[in-house]
């Protein structure tokens, strides 16, 4: 397949929004955010449920209306549905979260349905056969699984071949070999020069997919980088979650060496350490000194929840 | 059409349905989407296809006239009532049943009997009956008028009479309209009203305008869709009643074809405009019930409109069922054509441009 020309010397961003703000009458869903998504990129908001992630691609999506703030999506603004509202629709594939198809049509029909909507765009054969759907062509949606509506839902917003693609919560619900075929589907329109806005609260789906990552939370951007950028500002790259019987004073453990920072969870601590094999034989000596016999001892490498942790000091699925 | 690596592309898929150039259609798209999936909704087809035409089977058997009718009496069992009740069966306008009293009261109230007659041991029996019921008055002068003649009474002055019986003129003539008149208003409230509520709800709409589709694509379709089942349903009704019934529609067929079509735009858009905003289906089925309601009471479907008070009248003759079941039967049993149908038609076409245009002005994409 052909490279699209996406080396122009100033690129201008597929998608940007400056000063963005939205309320509703008991929250403040969005507040002043900033955002710009480069052409050919892959963007992640990722944030808990509530954090504004839904109301601000809605609002770039042209479906929601900010009360305040500036829109450019492909170098245009959204109108009042008008017709250069529809022709920067043709350019758009979007992904509704939770959004249902008739359960009495079948895939194809669905699809053709909707390829009808676009002036140019693949062959429905072409789009179903590109997720994965081709066995079950002449289902009917209602019978589908969760995987497949989701693949489904994911042809209809690639019905146009778009340049920017929109996927609110894209595999939310989903079992992990479904959720992986779907990642598979997303890098592929990725690999093709397409551009993606995502949302999610898996910290693992942000990682594997994209290339910059916005955490959000009560409708602001605590953090925005590559993935791999914002973990490495945890300081290190271990995490080292334990538990103990009785009482524990956390302060001399943050002191250990090789340990960057000490926390406590809801009925356990965390560790962020450089390098395991020095801290934990000390932590095992500082608990030995404290008296409190350990009950629990895993480690993982740090992710995105942690980022998020180390944020708000909350989990990314706690509400 | 996108260009495929030629070396990657897989054979050319089975191609089946519309050709090409329908099949980008999205007017087509939709309005195919909207009949198939009513299609095969089992439930919808009974309650358009089967639905009225056992409507029309039942109540044409439960009214039907063979020969003439006969007013069923009771005789209370008990001293003197076997000369009564043979004196009675000498009528041909009545039908005696012997009943022992425990049960005669219960069978005048259930209307199995129309009057009640208590042979006393000395003098004339007592007749009760509910005056206020036009069959109990009509048994209950014949019961006289055969107690008088067995008294020894001779007629004075028989008038002649001349039997006629006018086709159209019976109850099934005057209700398959009414049952045609019925659906269109049910199939109009559901297929329009309850299908946006449901799309609103599952999120369809918010989707559909996420995508270029022209708005008026959708609504057309949604009308599009309408017209054809119309014809369907129509149809259906009017070749049962004809092959069963033997009813038939002695009038213009243009200016019938005018009512239903004018009938069932304004249940469609009036449907449209009960879905605007609701989010829920609950919420759109109630709302439709209200709506439908006082067309369900009030607009002589089963029985003439004409038998409300004239103080309701100006608001019975303008609800849009009452029009329409109103001009079908003067199409149907009368002969009427266009021009005696027209103020019907144009109050029709009022009614389905306010309500239309009131759910445009506010329409709710999600």
């Amino acid at each position: 397949m052909l490279e699209l020309s996406s080396q122009t010397a100033v690129a201008r961003p597929a998608l940007s929004c400056r000063g963005l703000v939205k309320r509703y009458p008991k929250v403040l869903a969005v507040d002043r955010l900033d955002l710009e998504v480069e052409t050919g990129e892959c963007f992640g908001l990722l944030g808990p449920n509530g954090a504004g992630k839904t109301t601000t691609i809605e609002i770039l999506e042209g479906l929601n209306t900010a009360d305040s703030g500036e829109v450019r999506v492909l170098d245009q603004t959204w109108g009042r549905g008008g017709g250069p509202d529809r022709a920067l629709r043709e350019r758009l594939g979007i992904q509704l979260q939770e959004a249902k198809f008739q359960d009495k049509l079948s895939v194809i029909e669905t699809v053709e349905l909707f390829r009808s909507f676009y002036r140019r765009g693949p062959d429905p054969e072409d789009v179903i056969r590109t997720v994965q759907l081709e066995e079950k062509r002449e289902a009917w949606v209602g019978k589908l699984s969760g995987g497949q509506r989701q693949r489904l839902s994911l042809a209809v917003a690639l019905v146009n071949e778009p340049d920017l693609l929109f996927l609110d919560e894209p595999t939310t619900g989903l079992d992990p070999q479904s959720r992986r075929q779907l990642w598979d589907l997303i890098a592929a329109f990725r690999r093709r020069g397409g551009t993606i806005l995502l949302t999610t609260h898996y910290m693992e789906e942000a990682e594997r997919l994209c290339d910059r990552v916005a955490i959000m939370d009560h409708g602001r951007v605590l953090t925005l980088d590559t993935p791999a950028a914002l973990i490495a500002t945890l300081g290190a790259d271990h995490v080292v979650e334990f538990a103990v019987e009785g009482a524990l004073d956390l302060a001399p453990v943050g002191r250990l060496p090789g340990v960057s920072q000490a926390r406590r969870e809801a009925d356990a601590f965390a560790l962020i350490v450089r390098e395991p094999h020095i801290s934990i034989p000390a932590l095992l000596a500082e608990l030995g000194r404290q008296g409190a016999p350990l009950r629990h001892l895993a480690t993982h490498h740090a992710t995105l929840e942690d980022v998020f942790v180390n944020l708000t000091g909350r989990t990314l699925r706690d509400e | 059409m996108s260009e495929r690596d030629a070396s990657s592309a897989p054979p050319p898929a089975r191609r089946r349905g519309a050709p090409g150039r329908l099949a980008r259609n999205a007017l087509w798209q939709l309005t195919r989407a909207r009949v198939l999936s009513f299609l095969r909704e089992p439930e919808v087809a009974f309650w358009v296809f089967a639905f009225p035409v056992l409507m029309a089977l039942a109540l044409g058997i439960a009214f039907r006239t063979s020969g003439t009718p006969r007013s069923r009496i009771g005789v209370e069992q008990g001293p003197g009532a076997d000369s009564v009740a043979a004196a009675l069966a000498r009528s041909a306008d009545l039908e005696v049943l012997r009943l022992p009293p425990a049960e005669a009261e219960a069978a005048l109230r259930r209307g199995r009997i129309a009057v009640l007659v208590r042979a006393g041991a000395d003098g004339p029996p007592t007749l009760v009956s509910d005056p206020t019921r036009p069959e109990s008055r009509l048994a209950q002068l014949a019961t006289v008028d055969a107690l008088e003649r067995a008294a020894g009474r001779a007629d004075v002055a028989r008038p002649r009479a001349e039997p006629v019986v006018r086709p159209g003129s019976r109850y099934i003539d005057f209700l398959l309209p009414g049952l045609i008149g019925l659906n269109l208003l049910g199939t109009g409230m559901w297929g329009i009203g309850f299908a946006i509520a449901n799309w609103r709800q599952q999120r369809l709409l918010r989707r559909l305008i996420a995508t270029p589709m022209k708005r008026s694509d959708f609504l057309l379709a949604m009308l599009l869709a309408r017209l054809l089942w119309l014809v369907l349903e129509v149809g259906i009704i009017l070749g049962f009643g004809a092959l069963v019934f033997g009813t038939a529609v002695r009038g213009s067929w243009l200016a019938f074809a005018l009512v239903t079509l004018l009938g069932t735009l304004a249940f469609s858009a009036i449907g449209l405009l009960v879905a605007v905003r609701t989010r829920t289906i609950e919420g759109v089925t109630g709302l439709m019930n209200v709506v439908q309601l006082p067309m369900w009471l009030l607009s002589g479907s089963f029985f003439s409109a004409e038998r409300f008070p004239a103080l309701m009248q100006p608001l019975v003759q303008v609800l849009p069922l009452t029009l329409v079941n109103n001009a079908l039967r003067a199409i149907m049993n009368e002969g009427a054509g266009l021009a005696t149908v027209a103020p019907a038609a144009g109050l029709l076409a009022a009614w389905g441009l306010a309500s239309f245009f009131a759910a445009l002005r506010w329409f709710r994409w999600d």
